[in-house]
């Protein structure tokens, strides 16, 4: 996991470099305890001693949560959030971290899950139904992967819009459109912020399975409101360097 | 048949909302809607505080199964037990005194509902106006989403919620 790491180094600005660390610790602990179930020390097991770890990992696949309590749950994140904030740009950066480690872990859920399923997935155009699909190594399979099978995941449906900048100076920006952001249901901005977007959050879960995949991004969530839908909302990706002079030399050898 | 006004007052008697959908009513100031909620507020209170309080025997169930009007049920219960064990209870057993709830003129009706946590809704409507409890139970419903779940919404604080105000506007227009 190289890339990560140079991640981290490019963007030296924000903390993020931290947050992926403290990610990594999370992660260990998580393996930690898995193997310390058994024992019980300092964790709480319920009585029939199964904990959250010994759940196969299908078993929510179709579970369904309420949307009231998410949207509870998601209103003390925006104002945990918001607590000492310097202004719009940094709360919006703390959500994005908020969403980074889930990204980064739901990258392999999503990978298990399409895995495991008998049915023929749409997750990448190079997977047949008998082999497991591949991890994305070009751009256009990681967005599609984002667009269906992520967004499938999160939200039970697929994304709105997925486009390419028409812009011949920024051809490693991608765009994503949620025309209702699940997040900003209930969500009310008030106007002395109206550059804020709370699927910051979401945009924060994307630039987790970017990185998780090995391509190196930024997203950001924007308003992009339209008579029909109040809510729209774009997601715009923007590939780092390495990631576009990776993508050319993939090319030239004819990679998918 | 149209929903004129709502208003939404806080537990301590402030407005918070107030939105016209359709004209039919005379427009106050905001003074004036502030003074309306406040002296309607207090109203409210004293309506709900003059209730009579009717004498029941401890001994019978607080879950009388005739649910017609107190008065019947008043004398029967009263008339039989000693007067040292009685108690006193509501009109309605199980339900608080509830004070004003609706108020009628000629050319309109007002409508109060008191949510469980003291917030009151006011709704000015036609006076032939029916099925006001479903209207005033989905304004509820939509208070609850879209400015209770609303993170940037302080309690008990003026509402400005963009999502509230079209999910309302929206709502009454499919009614109409």
């Amino acid at each position: 996991m190289t890339q990560p790491a140079r991640h981290a180094a490019m963007l030296s600005i924000s903390n993020s470099g931290s947050n992926l660390a403290a990610a990594a610790e999370k992660q260990q602990p998580a393996q930690h305890l898995h193997t310390q179930s058994q024992s019980s020390q300092g964790l709480r097991v319920p009585s029939n001693r199964k904990t959250i770890y010994d759940r196969h990992l299908n078993r929510s696949r179709n579970a369904e949560l309420s949307r009231a309590s998410f949207a509870f749950l998601f209103a003390e994140m925006v104002t945990y959030a918001q607590r000492r904030v310097t202004g719009i740009q940094d709360l919006e950066k703390r959500l994005n971290e908020q969403g980074y480690p889930l990204g980064l872990r739901l990258l392999d859920l999503l990978f298990y899950r399409t895995m495991s399923s008998s049915t023929s997935s749409s997750l990448s155009s190079s997977s047949t139904s008998a082999s497991p699909p591949n991890r994305p190594l070009r751009i256009l399979p990681l967005l599609h992967l984002i667009h269906g099978p992520l967004w499938r995941l999160l939200f039970n449906r697929p994304a709105d819009a997925l486009e390419h900048s028409v812009s011949p100076e920024t051809p490693n920006e991608y765009m994503i459109t949620d025309n209702d952001p699940l997040v900003n249901t209930y969500i009310s901005v008030p106007k002395e912020m109206s550059m804020l977007n709370c699927a910051a959050f979401v945009a924060g879960i994307i630039e987790g399975v970017c990185d998780g995949c090995g391509f190196e991004a930024k997203v950001t969530a924007h308003n992009q409101p339209t008579e029909m839908w109040p809510g729209r909302t774009i997601f715009l990706l923007r590939f780092g360097e390495s990631v576009m002079e990776r993508e050319k030399v993939l090319e030239r050898a004819g990679v998918k | 048949m149209s929903v004129f006004s709502l208003i939404i007052i806080n537990k301590a008697g402030g407005l918070v909302y107030q939105r016209e959908f359709q004209p039919g009513l005379r427009k106050l100031s905001t003074n004036d809607y502030l003074v309306l909620a406040g002296t309607f507020h207090g109203v409210h209170a004293i309506t709900r505080s003059i209730t009579p309080k009717l004498p029941l025997p401890v001994t019978a169930p607080a879950t009388t199964p005739t649910t017609s009007t107190p008065n019947a049920v008043s004398p029967s219960a009263t008339s039989t037990p000693a007067p040292s064990t009685v108690t006193h209870s509501f009109p309605n057993p199980g339900i608080p005194a509830t004070g004003l709830e609706t108020m009628e003129t000629d050319k309109f009706r007002l409508t109060c509902f008191q949510t469980l946590t003291g917030t009151k809704f006011l709704l000015f409507t036609d006076p032939t106006m029916t099925n006001i409890d479903v209207i005033m139970k989905k304004i509820y419903e939509l208070y609850a989403d879209f400015v209770m779940k609303n993170p940037f919404y302080q309690l008990e604080m003026p509402v400005r919620c963009e999502s509230f105000d079209r999910n309302l506007t929206g709502w009454l227009r499919g009614r109409a």
